[in-house]
């Protein structure tokens, strides 16, 4: 049984201009002490389907799906008050601006007080103390003081390790973490990315990471889901997804990067990501699609097989690969 | 500095920029009775641009990458130093006139377009103030022209810029910086706001235009892989000084400042089958109100003895060139500055 299960969701905002679909049809699984990498670029959607699952949409949305359960809950039945008790204490999320998540009239310390004494019920030394030891599993030095500071009078990477010291102070079973090094310099991203694995690696709790660099991706997951316009289009273990992608949008999204080039002229994915409006009729990436034949452009793909790595395509890359070994 | 040869910027193939010791430093603060503190932004930086060649910049938040874009596109007044744009004097009294040499594009196209000016108003703007003699119709002429220069379409002329998508933006961003024919473009982290499929063709496009023109880059970034592909010599920076420069493939293959090696490790690699050997960096950058004394990089390194956090290196060697007394690789130690 894993630890959360996802089939079918898809979320749908009513706009002046009619329904948006900004995810489709999406299907993911998460065990414990996995590190799933959610991928895609702006507008894939891959934000809004955790919100989704946290319940932390406007009332615009609407979410369907078929399951949504987290140990053992089904989210999508509960009461929004039972699933209060859930969010924030076993499920917990991280965002990608510190600065403006963290509440800048109340000192760090309040705020991550707060969590403790509604979700675990902890007067004030004990919730002091839990703070403490928080502050210094994250690696925040002189943890006494910094509890007293305000958001605004610490950097970006240490406003981003009270953030995680925030959202496991409950010892949360999954954690969310939604581009979390993304406002950061490269030498904090490398110590709060090792700082997610090595929790990861001591209390067992599943990660999902939302992320568009492939490079995160690559050094920290497991396991990478690719999105596109609001649907899986990909999943695959990280090795082989880099190694042999199958859906095209995968591959050409890997070609464009820099450090992939061979020749000073990148290669690049011609058009843009479809809007409410010119959604395609067949498959989302067909109009950017060097392979697309008219067949895709008139019938949706479903999933392949996890053989093709799930690939939403009609004609996946790589499957010689797959005969080989 | 002493290190450098300073040979006249004479010969046509020379540098269109020359800039020596440039320093800007900004007070702050300073109530009633406190004394203002000085920020050190920008301390002592040499270096060129040359036509058809990118000088790429990197360094984290703090280290004067911004400060230094604004006192090259001569927003902002050096505080010492001399820089020299096409063979005349930056002062500023030679301002106005050199400003149309050195054009800026900046890293977040939704904010540097103003969302009332149709794409049309905002290539003519640039000749509608500089070039006020000339006529309507060449404007346009010239805006037209340049609207395909970047791969747009000419029906794009008439519309406004939320038609548009961050990619397209930041194309219409770099053909406003190019329509008084600059000679040098700086580029403030042009493309650290797009997605990885608009920032290769963003990135094509500049290499092109590069190219065509002639043009000289000052390219500032922090994402390393991006400056790999397009750097021809990189400087990179720590708190407002250079702390190893030279060609791009020396500085990537056999980086000799710990920071430069600590920075290249640090970047992550989109290969999951690397092997990683990840140099931590133990804290952040100190504030540039209080640079330690000594070596900027010394609370951070794990090479630094006391000699590093006394005195400060200087910026030494031939064509790589280091400031540490206790190089990687093969780079030779570097003398120490004078006292103050």
């Amino acid at each position: 049984m894993s630890l959360l299960r996802l089939r079918n969701l898809s979320v749908e905002f009513a706009t002046t201009g009619g329904r948006f679909r900004a995810v489709d049809q999406v299907d993911l699984d998460v065990d414990k002490g996995d590190v799933l990498a959610i991928v895609g670029e702006s507008g894939s959607g891959k934000s809004v389907s955790m919100l989704a699952l946290m319940g932390l949409l406007p009332w615009t949305a609407k979410v369907t799906a078929d399951e949504m359960i987290f140990d053992g809950h089904d989210l999508s039945k509960m009461s929004a008050r039972a699933r209060r008790k859930i969010v924030g204490k076993d499920l917990a999320m991280i965002f990608q601006e510190p600065m403006s998540s963290l509440n800048p009239c109340f000192t760090v310390g309040f705020q991550i007080r707060e969590a403790l004494r509604i979700h675990l019920g902890m007067d004030r030394k004990a919730a002091q103390a839990r703070a403490l030891e928080l502050f210094d599993l994250v690696g925040i030095p002189d943890p006494e003081q910094r509890l007293k500071a305000f958001p605004h009078q610490m950097s970006g990477g240490m406003n981003q390790r009270v953030m995680i010291a925030m959202a496991i102070s409950c010892n949360p079973k999954l954690l969310i973490a939604d581009e979390p090094t993304t406002a950061l310099d490269v030498t904090i991203q490398a110590q709060i990315l090792d700082l997610l694995v090595r929790l990861r690696d001591e209390t067992g709790m599943g990660l999902v990471l939302i992320t568009h660099d492939m490079g995160v991706v690559a050094e920290t997951a497991q396991r990478v889901s690719v999105h596109y316009a609001g649907q899986k289009v990909e999943e695959q273990p990280v090795r082989p997804l880099f190694r042999s992608p199958h859906h095209p949008y995968t591959s050409a999204l890997l070609a464009a990067l820099p450090e992939r080039a061979t020749d000073k002229r990148l290669p690049t994915i011609p058009g843009v990501v479809p809007g409410q409006f010119d959604r395609p009729q067949g498959c989302l990436f067909s109009p950017r699609c060097p392979y697309a034949d008219d067949h895709c452009r008139k019938v949706p793909p479903a999933p392949r097989g996890p053989d093709l790595g799930l690939a939403r395509c009609h004609y996946p890359l790589n499957t010689d690969e797959r005969l080989a070994s | 500095m002493s290190a450098v040869t300073t040979d006249a910027p004479t010969a046509k193939t020379g540098p269109v920029v020359t800039a020596r010791g440039l320093t800007r430093h900004y007070e702050v603060g300073g109530g009633l009775f406190s004394k203002p503190r000085v920020v050190r932004a920008l301390s002592d930086l040499d270096f060129e641009l040359t036509p058809g060649r990118t000088l790429a910049v990197v360094g984290e938040s703090g280290c004067g990458k911004s400060t230094l874009a604004r006192v090259v596109t001569l927003i902002e007044e050096p505080t010492r130093g001399e820089l020299s744009i096409a063979g005349t004097d930056a002062t500023p009294d030679a301002w106005k006139s050199l400003r149309s040499k050195v054009q800026i594009v900046f890293q977040d196209p939704y904010g540097s377009l103003n969302p009332r000016q149709r794409i049309g108003q905002i290539l003519m703007e640039p000749l509608l103030i500089n070039r006020p003699q000339m006529p309507t119709s060449e404007r346009e002429a010239k805006a037209r022209e340049m609207l395909r220069l970047v791969g747009l379409r000419p029906e794009h002329f008439d519309r406004y810029p939320h038609m548009f998508s961050g990619g397209q933006r930041q194309r219409i961003a770099i053909g406003r910086a190019l329509m008084l024919e600059p000679e040098v473009l700086v580029l403030d982290e042009p493309v650290s706001a797009l997605d990885v499929s608009i920032q290769s063709s963003v990135l094509n496009l500049l290499i092109d235009l590069q190219e065509r023109m002639q043009l000289a880059y000052l390219f500032i970034s922090h994402d390393l892989s991006v400056v790999r592909h397009v750097a021809d010599e990189v400087k990179v920076m720590y708190l407002g000084r250079a702390v190893e420069t030279g060609p791009k493939d020396m500085i990537f293959d056999n980086p000799q400042h710990p920071y430069t090696k600590a920075l290249l490790s640090a970047t992550p690699r989109a290969d999951p089958e690397a092997a990683k050997e990840r140099i931590k960096l133990e804290g952040e950058l100190p504030s540039p109100l209080a640079v330690p004394p000594g070596c900027a990089f010394a609370p951070r390194c794990w090479k630094a003895q006391d000699k590093c956090r006394k005195v400060r290196p200087l910026l030494d060697g031939a064509t790589q060139k280091s400031a540490c007394f206790f190089p990687e690789g093969d780079g030779k130690p570097s003398a120490e500055a004078p006292e103050g």
